[in-house]
Order: structure tokens, then sequence, then C-alpha cells
């Protein structure tokens, strides 16, 4: 039946366009509802852990930041974040520095090579990410720490740690519970979304670009080298944010591994805390009367604070590079080394 | 300076055949070009000549490409090598994002052994000259690849794939998406590379094969319908379908 045959036309009735315009006004209004109201709930998230955090902030200032000592006792209070943004930061870049490598790998692997590895390993690394962190927490603990222990610890003490410098990141007694653990830990649970993300981006790498590469004689690598990695790199990083992400929140897995002893030091080897993990094992003690509760509120900010501002950091980076590959005044070293030439 | 001969070639995507039995001999040192209504399987044969088809998932080639001796589907032959020697030049300007205009132009030795870079410089600077690009882009070697003009692009990606110094030049509608004025540059270059290498060139546009071209293949459904030089394909044909076709009754 065509349009102008159609009975309703003539009668006069509204045609049915109508009712997909209210619809949708419903759907957007509907939609602005939901996404204002996130952000309203983000906010008021914020505001009332500052809130909370207030009566620290006001009491140790920027010592609370710097500061190392941890101490509930009522009457000689003193509260200081620095061993638990230490300790965060510590075990997430470890987790970061061994998983991005592997998940990139991973990824490359999934996009460009054929064959019947292809599905069930790509599910296989899916499955990863859907094992409850508290399980990689008791394996951590059961299995990977007694390993760590008697066999990897001692041995790169005995290799890396005679190195000046690096060696120090080394050293110590590779008994009982560590950053080390808890970055290795992090690293496995993270190495799924890192691989997800970074095989969405591979993926999307124009097929004009491979061929390009292809048809001046690269091999598989060097197409990969030179066609697809340039161009994969910005969400490669967001995929690399996402996986920091993770890493920083994540609490239970790590308290059962890193010892949750808020202290700085030079070796991977010993034991830490961080933020999370300390949260996690001290609330209960924390009574409403008390600064402690307010100090752990602060600690919370503090964790945010410094998952926003990496996330930022990341947007700088990623939006950087993407304005070299659009082409605004690109000068890369290569470039500018082989004009030197002229 | 050697010329490429295919014999037999089928090829196909998946279970789709889109190739049979395909015979051409692009002679040493003359333009071969390939025409047909789109779809009809002219940029799959292109693709064919340097091995570039079975990088599509599910592409499956039968055949033989002679060139220089040895079969490039033979058993001991290095597709890789084989695109060394035999290069191409694409329908889109594909140059790499990431990489400056000399960057480009010598992107293909950065492969394999070390040049140094006064030679890379030497030889990048030899290929934007071949390329008819040299005299536009030489005070800005510097800049993204991806800056130049739609038309001054795709002259890169042909001092790009001359820069490797190929035998062949494999060419799959190498103008369709420029404007006249460069696709004008494109076939004075065309006509001055003929010296130096074989071309073989893909094209929807009969009257770009019979400006450019000296032999002329016309295919319809995966098929050559007529091979023959390109005077004869445009003044005579044998075959009616060709006829009909360069007279634009379809196509």
């Amino acid at each position: 039946m065509s349009a102008d045959r159609d009975p309703s036309w003539h009668a006069g009735v509204p045609p049915p366009r109508r009712h997909s315009r209210l619809a949708d006004r419903l759907f957007s209004g509907w939609s602005a509802v939901i996404g204002f109201g996130l952000i309203l709930l983000l906010l008021a998230l914020l505001l009332e852990l500052t809130a909370g955090g207030w009566r620290t902030f006001s009491r140790f200032g920027f010592g609370f930041l710097i500061g190392r000592n941890w101490n509930p006792v009522r009457g000689r209070e003193s509260f200081g974040a620095l061993p638990f943004v230490f300790g965060t930061l510590v075990t997430s870049a470890l987790a970061v520095l061994l998983a991005v490598p592997v998940a990139v790998g991973l990824a490359l692997l999934l996009n460009e090579v054929r064959g019947a590895i292809r599905n069930p390993l790509a599910s296989f690394v899916d499955l990863l990410a859907a094992i409850p962190s508290v399980v990689y927490g008791l394996w951590g603990l059961f299995v990977l720490k007694p390993m760590f222990d008697r066999h990897l610890e001692p041995f790169l003490t005995s290799t890396i740690g005679k190195v000046p410098i690096v060696g120090a990141l080394f050293q110590g007694n590779p008994n009982g519970p560590d950053l080390f653990t808890a970055g290795v830990i992090l690293a496995i649970m993270i190495v799924p979304i890192v691989t997800a993300v970074s095989r969405e981006v591979i993926a999307v790498v124009p097929r004009d670009l491979r061929e390009a590469a292809l048809a001046v004689g690269a091999t598989r690598y060097e197409t990969i080298r030179m066609a697809v990695l340039p161009y994969a790199r910005s969400g490669i990083v967001g995929a690399t944010m996402l996986g920091l992400g993770r890493a920083l929140g994540e609490t239970i897995a790590v308290s059962m591994v890193v010892g949750n002893r808020p202290q700085v030091g030079t070796s991977l080897f010993q034991a830490g805390a961080t933020i999370p993990s300390w949260i996690a094992s001290s609330f209960r003690e924390a009574t409403s009367v008390g600064l402690h509760r307010s100090a752990l509120l602060a600690l919370a900010v503090v964790l945010v604070g410094v998952a926003l501002l990496l996330a930022f950091l990341s947007r700088l980076f990623v939006s950087r590079t993407e304005r070299l590959v659009a082409g605004q005044g690109a000068g890369g070293a290569v470039e500018t080394e082989m004009l030197k030439v002229t | 300076m050697r010329g490429v001969e295919v014999g037999g070639l089928s090829a196909w995507f998946g279970s789709k055949q889109v190739l049979h039995h395909v015979n051409l001999v692009a002679e040493t040192g003359k333009v071969t070009a390939i025409i047909g209504p789109s779809g009809c399987g002219k940029s799959t044969l292109i693709r064919c000549m340097n091995r570039l088809h079975e990088e599509v998932r599910g592409a499956r080639v039968e055949g033989k490409v002679l060139f220089d001796g040895i079969d490039l589907y033979g058993p001991g032959t290095d597709p890789v090598e084989v695109r060394r020697r035999i290069g191409m030049v694409f329908q889109r300007p594909n140059p790499f994002p990431t990489m400056s205009v000399l960057d480009n132009a010598v992107a293909g030795l950065r492969l394999g052994v070390k040049l140094s870079k006064v030679e890379l410089r030497e030889r990048g600077e030899r290929a934007l000259r071949a390329a008819g690009l040299w005299d536009e882009v030489k005070d800005r070697l510097g800049e993204p690849g991806a800056k130049l003009s739609g038309g001054q692009q795709q002259r890169l990606c042909i001092a790009r794939a001359l820069a490797v110094e190929p035998e062949v030049l494999l060419m799959d509608e190498p103008a369709s998406a420029l404007d006249p004025a460069s696709t004008l540059r494109i076939e004075e270059l065309i006509g001055e590379l003929k010296d130096d290498y074989t071309v073989v060139i893909v094209t929807h546009n009969m009257q770009q094969a019979a400006r450019v071209s000296d032999f002329t293949l016309f295919m319809l459904y995966g098929e050559v319908v007529e091979f023959a030089p390109t005077q004869k394909i445009f003044t005579r044909p044998d075959d009616q379908r060709t006829e009909d076709y360069v007279t634009g009754r379809f196509g």
C-alpha cells in the first residue's frame, strides 16, 4: 500500500510519524534525566567523601599527603597517606609494565594470526576477566607467593639484584607478602581488559595501510611495526589507562598478598599497603566519633584524585598523539633527525 | 626489467569464484591496461600479481603467475620477496599517516638491509623525482605525508613504490580518486615510467586505458573477453562484447 492510497491521509488522521515524534521526545527526556542523574550522583559522591574527610584535611593539611605515620589511637592520632599512595602507584605501575606488552602481543596475535588457535584463545582471555578477584587473591597467596618465595625472587635478587641502581628494587628477604606479588597478580587481572580494548583498536586499522606496508615488501612483523602499531597507538594508551584504573582500585586480591604494612622503601620484595587494601582492612575499627573514619574517607578522596589525574594525563597524551597523526606540525624525532643530513 | 605472465589463473573469495582461468602477458617495458565494468575481477587479477589477494581472509588462488623464470605461486616462492620486486599503487592514496613525506618515500627501504641516513635521503630524493613530486615537496620533506593534496599523496605512494626499485609496477585504478588535473599528471607519469618499468594498470576509465596503454585486456564476469594491442581493442575488436563496452553501450 503506497502512502497516497492510505485512507488515513484523506481522512485527516495525523500520520503515524506523530507518534514516533512523541516517542522521540520521551526517549530524549528520559535519557537526559538518566544522564544528568549520573553526573549528579558522581558529584554527590565526591562531595560526601570530601565532607567526610574534611576533618582530616583541615587538621593535617598538605601534611596528610606526605605524612608517613598512621596512628588511629585516640588522642595521639596522626595520619599520613604517603605509604598508601606509594603502594598503590608501585603495584599498579608494575602491573601495567608487566601486562601491557603481554596484552598488546595477545591482541596482535588474535588479530593478525589465522587458524584454529584464534577463537579458543580469545574466549580463554575473556574468561580470565570473569574470575572473581578473591579467587586471584587466594591463588596468589597459596600458589604464586610460595613459588615466588622459593624460586623467582631469590633468582631475581641474585641476578638483576646485582645490577647497580635497578638492583635496589630486588633486595631483601623473599619470604612474606610483598609489593611484587601484588603487582604480578594485578598484571594477570588487567590483561583481559587491556587485550580486549587493544584488539578492538587494532582491528580498525585501515586495510589500506596494512596493504601499503605489504606492497613495499614488509613482512608480517614489519607490517605491524610500520602500519598497525603507529595507527593504533593512542587506542592502546587508552586500553592501558583502563587497565591502570582497574589496578588502582583493585582491593581484595591485593589486600591478600601485599601485607598491609604501610611503609615506603626501595625494594619490591617488601610488604606494603595500597589505598584500597588499607581501607578494606581497617574500616571496621573506624568509629564515627574518632578522626580515624575521617582519615579513611580522606584516603578515598586521594585515591579518586590519583585516578582522575592519571586519566587526565592519558587524555592529554592521546590527544597529542592524535594531533600528530592528523598532521599538525608533526616533527617526530626520526624525521627531524633525517632532515639534519641535508 | 621483466614482464609478467599469468597462466590459467583462478581466484576465490571464500566459495565465490571471482576469476576464471585468466591468461595475460604483461610485456617488458610496456603498459598493459585491464579494463572492465565494476566487479569484473580486474582488481583481484592485479592483486594476484603480487600475491596481495591472499592477504584477505578466505581468499584463495590457483594457477600460475610467471615472473623472471619463477612461478609466484610456486612452493618455494616467498611473497615478501615477490612484493619487493613487483610494486603496487592503490586506488586510494594511502601514505602512512604518522610518517613525514620523506619517511613515506623511503618506508620500503627501511625494511631488511639497513641503509645509512645519507643513502636513505638520496634514494628518497631519487624516488620523489621519478614520481614527479620532488619540486613540490623538497621544502616540506619533514611534514606529514597526509598533509599533501590527494594528487600529491598518490604520487608520494608511487614514489614509495619506486624507491624499493621494483621491476614491475602494478597500479590499481591509481587516478580514480583524483581530480582531472592530478589524473593527467599521473597519466603523464605512467608514460615516463614505462621506459624503466613494466606497468600494469587497472582502470574503469576507457579513455585512460586508450591514452596510456600499449595492450589492453577486457574482462567480464571474471573472464578474459579479449586481450590485444590497445589500438585494436578500441578500433576493431574481435569480440562484439568488447565493442559494446568500449563504445559505451554498457558498463
